[in-house]
């Protein structure tokens, strides 16, 4: 009789768990083909390769070139800048300040409210700089937003993955006569690089992928930026602005933006993916 | 002090948070000898073994009191930047090999790079002699750009020797070298160590007593962070005057 219950039991949790790995199989696979059906009709060549005809709220012709240079744009430049900046920090917080236990994790705990503050809020604090420096809606001001709002994440996931390197890797590294940065970039990045990736890729798609950040720091227009002082335009609001238009063959545009911002982000993973994996080989299992 | 003796500790105590590990530690380490420091798991030999090199530095909430004197300095009143000078005088060897993760070749001249060697044929050289000493070069010497992960445990920890051998330094820290290995791998370490005593002072943490008995010169016999006994292997295994150390020896404290 116990035996059945054991059974019974085994069988109503891995039930479970089969239920919720393909619902969100499913979940994401209507999402993506929801999507390819709406904006498949209206992606057409005109539409990625050149700028909005008529504006962008109500421009049936032309596309969305603009915003998807703009997206690249703030992207990228957000992506490098917190990765220049994040990946000292979790290095320094795992090598350096390896005795200072409590310190680094008050410093994980408020990167974790940092990464947990909705992006809107960032934008609403980079648009007060912005006023409080009389700057104007601009590439750099969404760079600099979005830089901030993905910081938190960039630094929390490598710190993960540092936090996983075994102490004798950093023992073998000292007794060779190097010092902790020395191990840090030599080895410790070496040894990492597959979650460092991981990490970029977590924080580009959030940052690509954000309205709320953009929406009053970047501005809106229907150009390709040329200067970082520039307004520039991005795919999530093409979306928003376009979702919310009157006209309808504008509304459907909106779902081709989406798919061209999915497929940015598949293309990305990929290609992350096969890097990662070129680096996979070096790293040691311990 | 003696011309014999590379490693002097004098009353060293070291605590980690609250809990005393190491309780009046004085010991002396014979130069070009095999000192085994032996001991039931826990009594703190590693934790010796690992403030001989200032390791310790990097854990938190430790407390080292008292002297650690290589050839006369006091290792533990060396300030901070100069701690890897201490540290490039001694390789270490870890419980399970710690590779770097990057090729065989970078394994071995990584040392050697931070130290400001950069000449191609120098490092060649280098390489390869290091690699026969630790009799890994006739297994490697066609793959040396393959990653160091692609080679066996066994292979990896005498790659990790071949690379604490390159920086030159005239001790060895070993810490139960052979726990992670097989029987033939083991074998090969304590070979190789029987051979480097010569040029190098090798000091090797174990809790098998048969591998002590087999390589050891000298002895320290070690308890609940007490050195119980210490002396030559001879007196030690032979004719031990402690109690703990005559219990230990019948295997009563495995």
């Amino acid at each position: 009789m116990r035996k059945f219950f054991k059974l019974l039991e085994e069988r109503i949790f891995q039930g479970l768990m089969i239920l919720a790995t393909y619902g969100i199989a499913v979940v994401l696979f209507v999402i993506i083909i929801s999507i390819l059906i709406k904006g498949l009709p209206s992606l057409s060549w005109e539409m990625l390769s050149q700028t909005p005809k008529g504006g962008f709220y109500f421009g049936k012709e032309g596309g969305i070139l603009n915003a998807i240079i703009g997206s690249l744009y703030l992207a990228f430049g957000s992506t490098l800048l917190a990765l220049l900046i994040g990946l000292p920090v979790a290095l320094y917080m795992n090598i350096h300040l390896l005795n200072r236990k409590k310190l680094v994790n008050t410093i994980r705990f408020l990167l974790d409210l940092l990464w947990g503050v909705p992006s809107i809020v960032y934008g609403a604090f980079g648009f007060s700089v912005m006023i409080f420096l009389g700057m104007r809606n601009s590439l750099l001001a969404g760079i600099i937003t979005i830089t901030l709002f993905i910081i938190p994440i960039m630094i929390r996931a490598i710190d993960e993955v540092l936090k996983s390197v075994p102490r004798g890797l950093l023992e073998a590294s000292l007794s060779l006569g190097s010092t902790r940065s020395e191990t840090a970039y030599r080895v410790f990045v070496k040894q990492c690089i597959p979650g460092i990736i991981t990490a970029v890729l977590l924080a580009f798609g959030r940052g690509i992928g954000d309205a709320a950040a953009v929406l009053f720091t970047t501005g809106y227009t229907d150009y390709i930026p040329t200067s970082l002082s520039h307004p520039t335009a991005s795919l999530p609001l093409a979306i928003f602005f376009q979702l919310s238009s009157p006209v309808p063959e504008v509304k459907d545009r909106a779902y081709a933006s989406a798919l061209v911002l999915t497929i940015i982000i598949l293309v990305i993973s990929i290609l992350s993916r096969i890097l990662s994996r070129r680096f996979q080989k070096t790293k040691i299992n311990f | 002090m003696d011309n014999q003796t590379k490693i002097h500790i004098k009353n060293l105590n070291l605590h980690i948070g609250k809990q005393q590990i190491l309780k009046d530690i004085n010991v002396q380490i014979p130069k070009n000898k095999i000192t085994v420091i032996l001991g039931p798991s826990g009594c703190g030999k590693t934790t010796l073994l690992k403030s001989l090199n200032r390791l310790t530095d990097i854990y938190p909430d430790i407390k080292v009191e008292g002297s650690i004197e290589i050839d006369g300095q006091d290792i533990l009143k060396v300030k901070k930047r100069d701690v890897t000078d201490i540290r490039k005088k001694m390789g270490l060897l870890s419980q399970r090999p710690y590779p770097l993760p990057m090729s065989i070749y970078k394994n071995i001249t990584y040392g050697l790079k931070i130290s400001g060697r950069r000449r191609k044929r120098f490092l060649n050289k280098r390489v390869e002699h290091y690699l026969k000493q630790a009799s890994l070069w006739d297994e490697v010497k066609d793959r040396l750009k393959d990653p160091a992960s692609a080679l066996s445990i066994g292979q990896q920890q005498r790659l990790c020797l071949a690379r604490g051998l390159a920086v030159d330094p005239e001790i060895i820290l070993a810490d139960e070298p052979t726990s992670a290995l097989d029987p033939v791998s083991s074998q090969a370490i304590e070979e190789k160590f029987v051979e480097l005593k010569e040029r190098y002072t090798i000091v090797m943490v174990t809790h098998v007593l048969r591998q002590a008995r087999r390589i050891a010169d000298h002895v320290v016999f070690m308890y609940l962070g007490e050195v119980v006994e210490q002396g030559s292997a001879e007196e030690v295994f032979g004719n031990p005057k402690e109690e703990r150390t005559k219990a230990y020896l019948r295997g009563a404290f495995n």
